[in-house]
């Protein structure tokens, strides 16, 4: 075991991990912050996608310990009333099927329209590929991306 | 068969019951049972199964009594309640059943939830407003049938009085209910308020801000986190394993073998590891050395090969009409082709796994991502000899399922670890478990070879089916219907069948069958259009114009959703250089589609821009949900047929996405859904819309480049997408 301190939605934890425990396992199994999904296990579907310090980043094989001093957002911490433009966009279009690996699809999206706030089909696909989705909400993702980047723009809102 | 739309059968099925629960809700409930019980109805048998509450203030829960795994029943039956209620679905809250006699059948599965929910619902919803405004009527004296209601509120016109449903609750309780039979249940597309319109999930709110919803999300105080390694070879015993080293490691609280049953969907044998966190006890499994006795050796090249050899011989006869060898000895032109699609995956996002205590009582509580819950249970009590009525499912929502997790071998597993610990458990496979253990989508060879007449007119129609079984009979989804169409749409009609043996896990895949053999024949038929210098659209009217014997489909629904596809791609338009236009039709599970796929190809490579479908499903129920299976079935169509599963040595050789790569968001196509509004009874389309979009694909990738696509996935035949 070793001592971690990790900042996570804002709130400092001190926690006691197995060396090498990537953060998905910090985030579900010690946090009990069971939004970000293990499906792959080995960083290649997305289903597990946080931010750290704003970036989209693969918890599920992203050691903890080397997280110290880096701000983490999780599904849950990044706006818990659901009233982002990208939330409000992905229930708009009613994006969901499942809904498994839509955390990590709205946060993977999010940081895309920070990057540009207006992105072309090629700016989605290049910005979206990595995040797979079993049930095929793409079509839907690709609207709901441009829907909220139509609201930012016309809502002087921060994406 | 078919072509069957059942008609409601109230009187033989439903009861209403109501009643006022302690927070002062209004309750209504449909029971089953035949009438001549009617006088059994207070005993426990008849505990009605509460569809409805309605509450003090004004609000309105319904409950959702099958599973949700995204196919979007969790929103559309309650709207099918509001809509015969008359409540604003903004005073709607939905809750979930756990696993429950008293709903009946729980399954996701079949795309069977729809028609078999769609009398229930409206019976409550419709029988919960009879009743309130009886009691209306019998506070202000007046005739029931000059009230009328709407978004939770009872009028009287003539008067100009008007009371909220909140105020009618106790009054509707002391009333008899009615006969069901006695209720007018909305039918038809054109009296629907709110069915057919485009909601969004109710469940959305929390996916989109990360709340617990799925099984994995169970945290219990002192649960432990469990793997369970099982052989790679199909069917493998464990002889020993190093389970004693294993428990000293960090974290790890029990390593165990488990003997397990012959059942091949029950509890296979092998070694559970149960750890203080998951990635603990998966850490440790990384040292387990385990002595596995096995005997298959199953592997694709052998299943080549011996499918080559049966190909020649003449297999079983499974159906003949009139003179098929009469009839291409007389045939203007004989045309001759051969498909193959190989085993497929599900991969569910989200990966098998349970959570179970066992509780000292003897009672075993489970959270399941379960598409057949009672399924499970049943498996649970047989395995571990827990009666059922001590086995408590509850049914979080489902990440993924596609006829996966209608297979509850993950609930047995984790029921007996759970009770070899005696502490919570959670058990969680890994996505190369969950790869190396699915219960594929069979592969499939089918031969065809089809006689034409002067017009081009199909006249004659023999088909060899190559497929998999276990000692004689064909496996889980490899079997082929006999009255399959074309059967019943050409004169002269044989089907025959050979079966390879397989140790390999098989089971139900999206429209088992179906998924796979559309292609194969949609395909040829545009291969037998061609050759008689036909239209593949004329061609196939045609060809549903008439029947030999009973029709294998409704010809005319079938008819309507090619000709509502075709014209809204604007088929016979020249797409432009490098494009091409395919089209397919077909009929499962209920449900009427056909698509048209437009393609564009550099070289070998191509992508699909998009594709158009016409639907018959009966009425719409929610336009949001009906659309997004429509859509996610063309891109899961795509996706699949790049994909395949191979075997060696009796194990899977597929581990991770790493070499099973689901199709991404660059790839997928705009769909266009176009559906016929009709009154027969709605039906699901979980199903329906994958399997011809398969062919529809395949054959716009012809028009593009002329490259006939006889064997999957796409790379056999040199193309890439």
């Amino acid at each position: 075991m070793s001592q971690v301190n990790l900042r996570i939605n804002g709130e400092n934890h001190t926690l006691d991990l197995p060396p090498d425990m990537p953060l998905l396992w910090a985030l579900r199994d010690k946090l009990n912050l069971v939004g970000t999904k293990y499906s792959c296990g080995i960083g290649i579907c997305g289903s597990c996608t946080v931010l750290v310090d704003g970036l989209p980043m693969r918890s599920c094989t992203l050691p903890a310990a080397g997280l110290a001093g880096s701000e983490i957002t999780t599904i849950e911490g990044f706006a818990p009333d659901g009233d982002h433009p990208v939330q409000k966009a992905w229930n708009e279009e009613d994006a969901p099927q499942c809904g498994y690996c839509q955390g990590g699809q709205i946060l993977t999206a999010a940081a895309l329209l920070k990057e540009k706030p207006n992105p072309s089909d090629g700016d989605i696909d290049e910005a979206m590929y990595g995040v797979v989705c079993r049930c095929g909400t793409y079509p839907r993702i690709r609207k709901a991306i441009k829907r909220a980047a139509a609201y930012a723009a016309t809502e002087g809102g921060d994406v | 068969m078919n072509t069957a739309n059942p008609k409601p059968d109230l009187n033989r099925r439903a009861f209403l019951k109501v009643s006022i629960l302690a927070s002062g809700a209004l309750a209504v409930g449909v029971c089953w049972g035949s009438p001549l019980s009617a006088n059994e109805m207070e005993g426990d048998l008849w505990t009605p199964n509460l569809y409805v509450h309605i509450n003090r203030d004004g609000t309105v829960t319904i409950v959702s009594k099958n599973p949700e795994a995204g196919q979007g029943v969790k929103t559309a039956f309650p709207m099918v309640v509001a809509e015969c209620l008359e409540v604003d679905w903004n005073d709607v809250s939905v809750e979930q059943a756990p696993l429950d006699t008293r709903y009946g059948r729980q399954v996701v599965g079949g795309s069977r939830g729809t028609p078999d929910g769609w009398d229930d619902l409206r019976v409550a919803g419709t029988g919960a407003l009879y009743m309130l405004t009886a009691a209306a009527a019998e506070k202000w004296s007046v005739p029931a049938a000059e009230c009328s209601a709407k978004s939770g509120v009872i009028y009287h016109a003539a008067s100009g009085r008007s009371v909220p449903y909140a105020e009618l609750l106790d009054g509707a309780a002391a009333l008899p209910v009615p006969d069901v039979s006695a209720l007018r249940l909305k039918s038809r597309p054109e009296d629907f308020k709110l069915l057919g319109r485009f909601v969004p999930g109710v469940d959305n709110h929390k996916i989109l801000t990360g709340q617990g919803l799925y099984a994995a999300d169970t945290r219990l105080n002192g649960m432990l986190y469990a793997v369970y390694e099982k052989c790679p070879t199909f069917g493998g015993k464990v002889r020993k394993a190093n389970v004693e080293e294993i428990r000293k490691l960090s974290g790890v609280t029990h390593a165990f073998v488990v003997e397990g049953t012959d059942n091949l969907t029950g509890l296979l044998p092998g070694v559970a590891i149960v750890a203080e966190t998951w990635w603990e006890a998966s850490t440790a499994r990384e040292k387990l050395q385990v002595d596995w006795e096995t005997s298959h050796s199953d592997s694709t090249a052998d299943y080549d090969r011996q499918a080559l050899a049966l190909a020649s011989e003449p297999g079983e006869t499974m159906r003949s009409d009139g003179d098929v060898d009469g009839a291409f000895d007389s045939a203007t032109r004989v045309v001759e082709a051969s498909y193959y699609y190989p085993f497929v995956s599900h991969a569910n996002m989200e990966p098998q796994n349970c959570t179970a205590v066992y509780h000292e009582s003897g009672r075993m509580e489970l959270w399941a991502p379960s598409q057949n819950p009672k399924s499970g249970r049943t498996l649970v009590s047989r395995t571990l000899g827990i009666p059922e009525d001590q086995v408590e499912v509850n049914l979080p929502r489902i990440g993924g399922g596609f006829g996966r997790k209608l297979i509850s071998d993950f609930m047995v597993e984790c029921a007996w670890i759970a009770r070899e610990v005696r502490r919570p458990v959670q058990l969680q496979w890994t996505r190369e478990d969950d790869m190396r253990h699915d219960f594929y989508r069979p592969a499939g060879w089918h031969h065809f070879k089809a006689g034409i007449d002067d017009g081009g007119r199909m006249v004659a129609f023999d088909h060899h089916f190559i497929t998999f079984g276990r000692n004689g009979k064909t496996i889980s989804g490899a079997g082929l219907a006999p009255n399959h169409y074309p059967a019943g749409l050409v004169p002269n009609f044989r089907l025959r069948q050979s079966i390879i043996e397989s140790n390999v896990p098989t089971g139900p895949w999206r429209s088992p069958g179906h998924s796979a053999y559309c292609f194969a024949y949609q395909s040829f038929f545009d291969e037998v259009a061609l050759a008689g210098d036909r239209d593949p659209l004329e061609f196939r009217l045609d060809l549903l114009s008439r029947a030999y014997g009973e029709p294998p489909l409704d010809l005319e629904r079938t008819s309507g959703t090619l000709r509502m596809a075709a014209e809204k791609a604007g088929w016979g338009r020249n797409p432009g250089a490098n494009r091409g236009l395919g089209m397919a039709f077909h009929f499962d599970h209920g449900g009427f589609v056909s698509h048209v796929a437009q393609v564009v190809a550099d070289g070998s490579r191509i992508k699909v821009e998009k594709v158009w479908s016409g639907i018959d499903v009966g009425p719409v129920i929610n336009l949001s949900g009906a659309s997004n299976q429509v859509e996610g079935a063309v891109v899961d169509a795509l996706s699949t047929a790049q994909l395949e599963i191979t075997f060696a040595n009796g194990a899977t050789e597929q581990s991770n996405f790493s070499d099973y790569d689901l199709l991404r968001i660059n790839q997928a196509p705009e769909v266009e859904c176009h559906f016929i509004q009709s009154d027969f009874p709605p039906m699901g389309l979980g199903e329906p819309p994958i399997a011809p979009a398969t062919p529809a694909i395949t054959n716009a990738i012809f028009a593009a480049t002329g490259k006939r696509i006889r064997e999957l996935p796409f790379s056999r035949s040199g193309i890439v997408a």
